[in-house]
């Protein structure tokens, strides 16, 4: 009954050793949003299936382990990076094991003057204005525990910082790596990406860990997309199916600014993923696509919030879950049109394929209108695999896995295929391919 | 080639064929007329391996071999081709790909070397004038928003790609306007040889004038109640089945 409790102490009472390890980082900037934030975190509680929110997704797994920093330097070899990359793609590597940067695995291009690829936690020594200016702001860690902790224990994550008017030509492919071993591990990746007025840039968040550890990690993603800018977020999700991943991200929007987020997940055993974007000005365009592929006693929950703060905006939101045996998913899409923002074109839909009679989705998807002169459309479907549509590539030769298989790519299809990167895409639909068959 | 003898089959308990005997072989063209319901399309599904249908007795003998043995997808690359009444939507996979991976599935089966894509591309593009099909058409998604006759227009164009030893036709002709069908007849027509057999299942007699049946059945009520030449698709047409469904056939067929 006092697990919870218990849990709670546990974390509390880390800090201590994690603040020791700082380094002298008790002297940054941002200390104080430190224990501003564990100050929050010994107030909130962890959610319950009886708050709204988590109505579908119990945490009380999280909370049986003792998850802690790993404080020990892992080495993962060159060979195991490698074979995280996509073919021959061009790009800036940041590479980060159990939460830390490293400096041996990553490498980046040449880079654009005055663009900031790389940890987080350089820039906090540095007190970097920029990330002064928006660490925290959009990701509260006032009424939510998950981000308290994250903000409590922030040491390190990825940084992108791409000034007023520059194009970062090649992706920046991120790597998030744990490798556990015994060791309960807790990451708490904390990433800033700001993209200035009319600057481009794409980047890729990869999680990854170790088939069947157990671990934990905990992300904050904010996200600043200025005046004009076009920032393509895909986040590939390849955890151990024994792992907990929970993750926030938190997207600001400017006039004009173009942002997408691609999210491909495998799931771990649970899966949080909430994701806010607003717009903050007229003109913005949103993307929001997702695929979930889950088995065993996996859960994914997906929670998104589109907040259509002002005029002439456009969100397009598309999530699909193929889960099989006894998996669940939920999704939780709410778009808010506020009474500014009229004019808004605003489309959300979640699609479920189950292949076993086990298999269970909670879908909600949500709209709440204020303003009048607004396009909204949303909806769900939860379906089994097309059954004439099977036998229509049976009776053509084709094999019964073989025909599951080019069933399930082209239902997944049409968010991998909104992925601009042809050798992201490849990567997508190899880990399908080998998902299927 | 194919001998089915005393056909048995049903669907969630429904006794449909109720006892079918045909028997046709290489070179042949066999039409099998009869009224909405009267288990023609059954026939075809059966014939092609539908798991939904069940077969209650009965035998079929395809090459020397017990059909019903064999899995859907082993019937096809055996050489029994079923093109659909209603030809299926699979948004996300295109033609293309759908030919490919059958085309070659078929070949690994009697093993034979994939076909690469080059010699792929060359053999389709043979196949796709015999139907009038644009090149365009290929990266499309599979019948994805096709008019009719364009979904019965890629039937036949799959069967010409995969080119069955015996081809069932399940009301090929319905929906199709006049230039559509005789496209459609014709690619039939061109892909008739002395090795292979054509089941054209039909309503209307229409579609027979451009594919000329070797036979034509009649089935009603689950049994095939008469057989004859060409002439009898005239004299369905002429009369209409009511006669059928009145059991006066020898009457009025022998008039």
């Amino acid at each position: 009954m006092n697990k919870m409790i218990d849990i709670k102490d546990w974390y509390l009472s880390n800090f201590g050793e994690f603040e020791k390890r700082l380094n002298g980082g008790k002297e940054s900037s941002i200390h104080q949003i430190r224990k501003d934030a564990l100050s929050n975190f010994s107030k909130l509680k962890f959610p319950s299936l009886k708050d709204e929110e988590w109505k579908y997704t119990s945490v009380a797994p999280l909370l049986k382990y003792n998850f802690i920093p790993s404080y020990e330097k892992k080495n993962i070899s060159k060979e195991i990076i490698k074979s995280l990359l996509f073919g021959e793609m061009e790009h800036s590597l940041v590479v980060f094991i159990n939460g830390r940067f490293s400096n041996e695995h990553s490498n980046l291009l040449n880079l654009p003057d005055g663009v900031i690829v790389g940890s987080i936690a350089e820039e906090i020594k540095k007190n970097n204005e920029i990330l002064l200016k928006h660490f925290g702001k959009y990701a509260d860690h006032r009424n939510q525990i998950f981000t308290a902790l994250s903000t409590a224990y922030t040491e390190d994550g990825a940084f992108v910082y791409v000034p007023d008017g520059k194009i970062v030509q090649e992706p920046i492919h991120i790597i998030f790596i744990t490798d556990a071993g015994k060791e309960k591990v807790l990451t708490q990746p904390r990433n800033l990406f700001v993209a200035g007025k009319n600057s481009q840039v794409t980047i890729i968040e990869h999680y990854v860990g170790n088939k069947s550890e157990i671990y934990f990690t905990n992300a904050v993603t904010e996200i600043v997309a200025d005046e004009n800018s076009v920032l393509d977020h895909i986040k590939l999700q390849q955890e151990s199916k024994n792992a907990f991943h929970i993750a926030r991200m938190e997207v600001d929007q400017e006039r004009n600014s173009n942002f997408s987020s691609h999210l491909i997940s495998t799931g771990a055993d649970l899966t949080r993923n909430d994701f806010n974007a607003r717009f903050n000005d007229e003109g913005g365009e949103c993307t929001l696509n997702g695929l979930y592929i889950i088995d065993g006693t996996q859960l994914f929950d997906a929670h998104t919030l589109m907040d259509h703060a002002k005029p002439h905006c456009n969100s397009h939101e598309h999530y699909k879950g193929i889960l099989d045996e006894q998996s669940r998913g939920v999704f939780n899409g709410k778009v808010i049109v506020r009474q500014d923002a009229q004019k808004t074109n605003a489309f959300q839909e979640n699609n479920n394929i189950l292949l076993s009679d086990q298999a269970l989705v909670n879908t909600k998807p949500q709209l709440e209108i204020f303003a009048d002169d607004v396009k909204c459309s949303h909806g769900a479907t939860i379906g089994q695999m097309d059954d004439e549509a099977k036998f229509y590539l049976k009776s053509r030769g084709i094999g019964e896995e073989a025909s599951k298989g080019i069933l399930l790519h082209a239902f997944a299809s049409d968010v991998v295929t909104s992925i601009k990167i042809e050798s992201v895409r490849n990567y997508i639909e190899e880990i399908i391919t080998k998902k299927f068959n | 080639m194919l001998e089915i003898k005393n056909l048995l089959a049903g669907i969630e308990g429904n006794e449909i064929l109720k006892g079918i005997d045909l028997k046709v072989n290489a070179g042949e063209v066999h039409a099998i007329m009869g009224p909405n319901g009267s288990g023609k399309s059954t026939l075809a599904q059966v014939l092609a391996g539908r798991e939904e249908y069940e077969v209650i007795s009965g035998e079929v003998i395809y090459n020397g071999k017990n059909l019903l043995d064999f899995k859907t997808e082993d019937r096809a690359r055996e050489g029994i081709f079923l093109a659909f009444q209603y030809p299926v939507e699979i948004p996300g996979v295109s033609n293309t790909n759908l030919l490919k991976t059958a085309l070659n599935e078929i070949r690994k089966y009697h093993d034979e070397e994939e076909l690469d894509t080059i010699e792929f591309l060359s053999l389709i593009k043979e196949k796709m004038k015999l139907v009038e099909l644009d090149q365009k058409f290929m990266s499309r998604a599979v019948n994805e928003g096709f008019s009719g006759g364009e979904k019965k227009r890629n039937e036949i164009f799959q069967m010409a790609v995969l080119q069955p030893k015996l081809a069932i036709l399940d009301e090929t002709d319905s929906g199709l306007d006049i230039d559509a069908l005789k496209i459609v007849a014709n690619g039939v027509n061109k892909l008739r040889s002395k090795d292979n057999a054509t089941i054209v299942v039909t309503h209307y007699q229409r579609l027979l004038n451009y594919i000329v049946p070797d036979f034509v059945h009649v089935l009603y009520n689950g049994k095939i109640v008469k057989s004859g030449g060409k002439e009898l698709a005239f004299k369905l047409e002429e009369l209409g089945y009511d006669w059928v469904k009145n059991g006066k056939i020898e009457e009025v067929v022998n008039q």
